[in-house]
This record gives C-alpha cells, structure tokens and sequence, in this order.
C-alpha cells in the first residue's frame, strides 16, 4: 500500500456528447501528498474530481483509485473518501450536529461512534457552539468548515475538495486554510482544485496546470515558478498609457527574459530586479511608477493558459 | 480507517428522513390525521345521514375504508412530489449521499420505508378514532395498515420516479389534476364504482387507489372483495415492482452526468 499511489490516472478521458472536458489525463497522487488541480473555469477540473470521487464514469483510460478500480469498486473508494462539493448540499433543516451524524450513518457507523466524531470534528473546525443550531444562519465560511468536518466523518484516507475557499473572505479562508494545512500535517492526503495562486502556494506539495481538458504544467509551485518564470518580475507605469505601451514594451526588449505589455503596465520577467532597474534607467526610460517584486504561480498560470477571458 | 457496517446504508437514508420528520410532524397532523377525521364526521355523518344505507351498512361505515385508503393515497403521493425533487434541485441531499457508500437503490427504498412508517401511523390513529364510532365491522380490519402500507408504496415508487425524471415542479401541477384527483373522486372512497357509467368504469380499475379500497373494504365490514384477493393484491405488486425499477433508474440517472 504504502509505495502504490492513492490516484493512478492512465489516458482519462470524460466526454458529455460531443464536448470533451477531459482529454487524456495522466496522474500520480502519493500518500500523504496535498495535490493540487489548478486551471481557469471550463478546465475539465471539476470533471477530473468527479472521476475521482467515483460519481462520474470516465469515458476511457484507466482510473485507479486507493488500489481499487474506480468504475467497478465505487462504494467501496467512495466509503474512504472524504468530498468536500464546489456546491454546498448541507441539509438546511437539520441542525449541525445531525448533519454530521446523518452524514456518518452513511458510512455505516454506529449511533455512539458518529455521535463521538460529530462532536470532534465540531471543535476542529471551531462550530462546537453551533452544535444545536441550524445550519440556514451559518455564514459562507462556517457552513464552508462544516462541509469540510463533514468529509472527514468517515476518517477518509483521500480529501477531495473543490474550491473550497471560492466566495469566502479573506478571514474565512485563513482559517480555512489553516485547518487543512493540520489536516495536512496529520498525514491525510488532499486533492483540491482552485483557481487562486495563493491557495496552491499555501497548500499543494504539487500540483498540474489544466487547461482546455489537459495537463499542461506539472510540479511543485516553486518549480513552476523556476521553469515557466523568472525569479522576479518588475511592473512599470508610463505616462501616456495604454497608446504608448507597446512603445515601451519595445523599448524595452532585452532587459528581461519576456516583456508583457499590459493595458495599465508593462510587465518585465528578469532574474535580477535591481539589476534590470539600472538597465531600464541607462536606457533613459522613464516610468511614473516602480514596483519590483517576486514571481507568483500567478504569472505562471497566465503564461500558460493565457490572459484572455474564459467564462 | 475501519470501515464499519453498524447500520446499512437503507435505513441510513431512512434515518435521515426520521430526523427531518422529527422535526416538522405538527405540520402534518392536520392533513394526515386531523383532516381525514373530519372528512369523516362530515360526509359520514353528516351527508350518510341522507344517503342512508350503502351495500348493506350504514354510509359512515361505509366511506371509512374508502378514507383510511385515500389517506394513504395522499401522504404517499404528497411526500413523493415536491420534497424528492427538492432534495434533487435546491438541497442536494441526493447528490450529498452519491459521495458515500449510499446507492441509488438505498436512496429510493429509504424514501419508500419512511413513507411506509408515516403512512401506518396515521392509519393506525385513524382506525382507533373510527373503532369509537363503531365504524370497523371485523377483526380482519386489523390487517388494513398492511393493505395501506402495500398501496404507499405501489403509488410513492412511479411517483418518485416521476419527481426524479423532471426539472420543473410545474409538473406537479398536471400529475394532480389529471392523475391524483380522479383517482380519488372515482375510485369508490364516496360512492361504490357500479354507480360510474361503463366507460368511466375502467378509470377507477386502473387506479391502484380503488384495489387498496375494496381490500380495506372487505378487510372492515368483514366480506369478499369485488375480484380475488389475489388480483388486488397482484396489481397493487405489479405498481410497486415497476415504480420501484422506474425510480431507481430515474435517481441512477440523475445522479449520473
């Protein structure tokens, strides 16, 4: 068990009619690995998930999960898994503790034992004092926890979540945050998708780029980072902008490894920012504003998927 | 990481169900308990006192199968409408259990197990109001509750099939008015079927209603049947095995994408 991955994806493939969402995936997950999907909307994410969690069947290729076939062993992963959904289908007319403990009898568990996990995983997640009330009141980020308290009933041994910080703010997913990251030290595997940076960064061990129902990138956030950016980026301001930015992006071409002319600035991809400042001053450049800063999955992800729209 | 099995995934589901119940029951003792009562004292009494004698017996005596079926009939069909395609549409209840080792098959015999519960208790209550009015003839009314819990669920399955089929509850709205208000006004509840012209007749033979009626019929005043027990009984079998294939598939593939 221990060298065989949770997640072993040979040429996934899920088509609805004549649309692919996912074309011919392949996949890795360890144990004991946070995993992260990250991809703009329309990516084949969420599909990717739902073959996971044994709820949609793929198409073709070969999906194994927790060394068991995901077409033919589904309720036997699925008693495994934890799944946090992209939609909230917590049951408003029950209160949050028999959420959770309807939720665990699912899994087959005894009244004692679902009343026990109920009540701590009420506390990790910081509802205890909610217990006896109904889950309509909560606020997006406590209903957010309870799904996740919800998905870990079962002591899964692979937690799937999807968006799970998406519509929250920004101390809900702190928080949020902060409890998978000790779900994470604990040893649970994660699988998530998302699309903020700053999630992946926070969270994934390693994680692919999805785009267009394909993997295009693959590694830890930092090797990303390495291969598909530099070491910093400057961002410069001119005056007379965005007609004049594709005279400055000339300008200045060779400071960096790339110039990204955007509407409002012009970005420069460089390993040495100081460095490149001095150049960009020698050359008589003169931008209205200066910011020098670290290369983000950011620049990454739209360098890889692009920065035109995808609705 | 044990996996457990203290509770199969059936009664889970019906669990489920009991716990929402626990809930919202005063709500549902005036239609399923208060209201059939009344039915009773007014037309049993009130209208039996003109009608005199049907068949035999005194016009209360008469109509309380009839009620006690209709009962069933309504509960069954009521808590297969709007609330499955809620649990499909605005809650997501359904798609929350996919998640687990919960199957499509557990989902639908859940739902019918804890319609089954509601409907026998307000049978139950129902009859022991009626013993004071004199209304149950023989010992063999004692069998009634298995007679409405078998009509329950040959009309819960095809309907919660049909709940699971739709996207819209507008549906609702034709299944009521073409299949469960005819079904009550004439499926011999009020009046014995001879009483409908010929062509109106079959209406009330295909509707699993009037078989559930002259079973509880037979079962309170304590005689035989219109046709065999048998033939009551197979037809009322015969709803329940299709509605159960049909919503199975319909939550199967609802659950499906």
């Amino acid at each position: 068990m221990a060298d065989q991955p949770l997640i072993y994806a040979r040429g996934l493939v899920k088509r609805f009619g004549e649309f692919t969402a996912v074309d011919g995936i392949d996949l890795d997950v360890a144990p004991g690995e946070a995993f992260g999907f990250l991809g703009p909307n329309g990516a084949g994410k969420s599909s990717t998930m739902r073959m996971i969690g044994c709820v949609s069947t793929p198409t073709a290729g070969e999906l194994r999960i927790l060394g068991m076939d995901a077409v033919h062993d589904g309720p036997r992963i699925r008693a495994r898994l934890g799944v946090c959904p992209q939609l909230d289908n917590l049951d408003p007319d029950l209160t949050v503790r028999e959420n959770l403990v309807t939720y665990a009898r699912y899994f087959g568990l005894s009244r004692a034992e679902s009343r026990r996990r109920a009540d701590e995983l009420l506390e990790f997640v910081q509802l205890g004092d909610r217990a006896g009330g109904k889950v309509e009141p909560l606020s997006g980020g406590m209903k957010r926890r309870l799904t996740i308290a919800r998905a870990m009933v079962n002591e899964p041994d692979l937690v799937l979540l999807d968006e799970p910080t998406t519509g929250l703010d920004p101390q809900a997913r702190h928080l949020l945050w902060e409890r998978l990251f000790r779900l994470k030290q604990r040893g649970t595997t994660l699988v998530l998708t998302t699309h903020y940076m700053d999630e992946a960064e926070q969270l994934c061990d390693r994680l692919v780029v999805m785009d267009g129902g394909r993997i295009v990138a693959e590694g830890s956030p930092r090797s990303l980072i390495e291969t598909y950016s530099t070491a910093e980026v400057v961002e410069l301001r001119f005056p007379g902008m965005p007609e004049a930015g594709s005279r400055y992006a000339a300008a200045l071409e060779g400071v960096g490894k790339r110039v990204d002319p955007l509407p409002d600035r012009v970005l420069v991809y460089v390993d040495d920012g100081d460095a490149a400042l001095a150049e960009i001053q020698r050359r008589g450049l003169e931008p209205s504003s200066v910011l020098v800063r670290r290369s983000t999955l950011e620049d990454v992800f739209l360098h890889l998927t692009g920065r035109t729209l995808v609705d | 990481m044990a996996v457990t099995h203290a509770v199969h995934p059936t009664i889970a589901v019906l669990e489920r169900h009991l716990t929402l119940y626990r809930r919202l029951w005063q709500a549902s003792v005036f239609s399923s308990f208060v209201l059939p009562v009344l039915f009773l004292l007014s037309i049993g009494i009130g209208v039996g006192g003109y009608v005199g004698r049907v068949q035999g017996v005194d016009y209360l005596s008469w109509i309380v199968p009839g009620v006690l079926a209709s009962t069933a009939f309504q509960i069954a069909v009521g808590e297969s409408t709007y609330s499955v395609l809620g649990d499909f549409k605005w809650v997501r209840a359904y798609h929350a259990m996919r998640a687990t080792p919960v199957g499509p098959a557990d989902m639908v015999r859940g739902h019918l197990l804890y319609l089954v519960i509601r409907v026998t208790i307000a049978v139950v209550a129902f009859l022991v109001v009626v013993v004071f009015f004199g209304g149950l003839h023989s010992p063999w009314a004692l069998v009634t509750p298995l007679v409405c819990a078998l009509l329950t669920v040959s009309v819960a399955a095809p309907v919660t099939a049909f709940a699971a089929t739709i996207d819209h509850d507008s549906y609702f709205s034709l299944l009521f008015r073409f299949v469960v208000i005819p079904s009550t006004l004439f499926a011999g509840v009020f009046f014995p079927v001879e009483q409908l012209t010929a062509v109106l007749r079959p209406l009330a033979y295909a509707s699993p209603l009037w078989h559930a009626v002259e079973l509880c019929r037979a079962a309170t005043l304590g005689r035989a049947p219109a046709w065999p027990i048998p033939v009551h009984a197979g037809y009322l079998l015969m709803w329940t095995v299709a509605g159960l294939f049909l919503a199975v598939r319909a939550f199967r593939r609802k659950l499906e994408d």
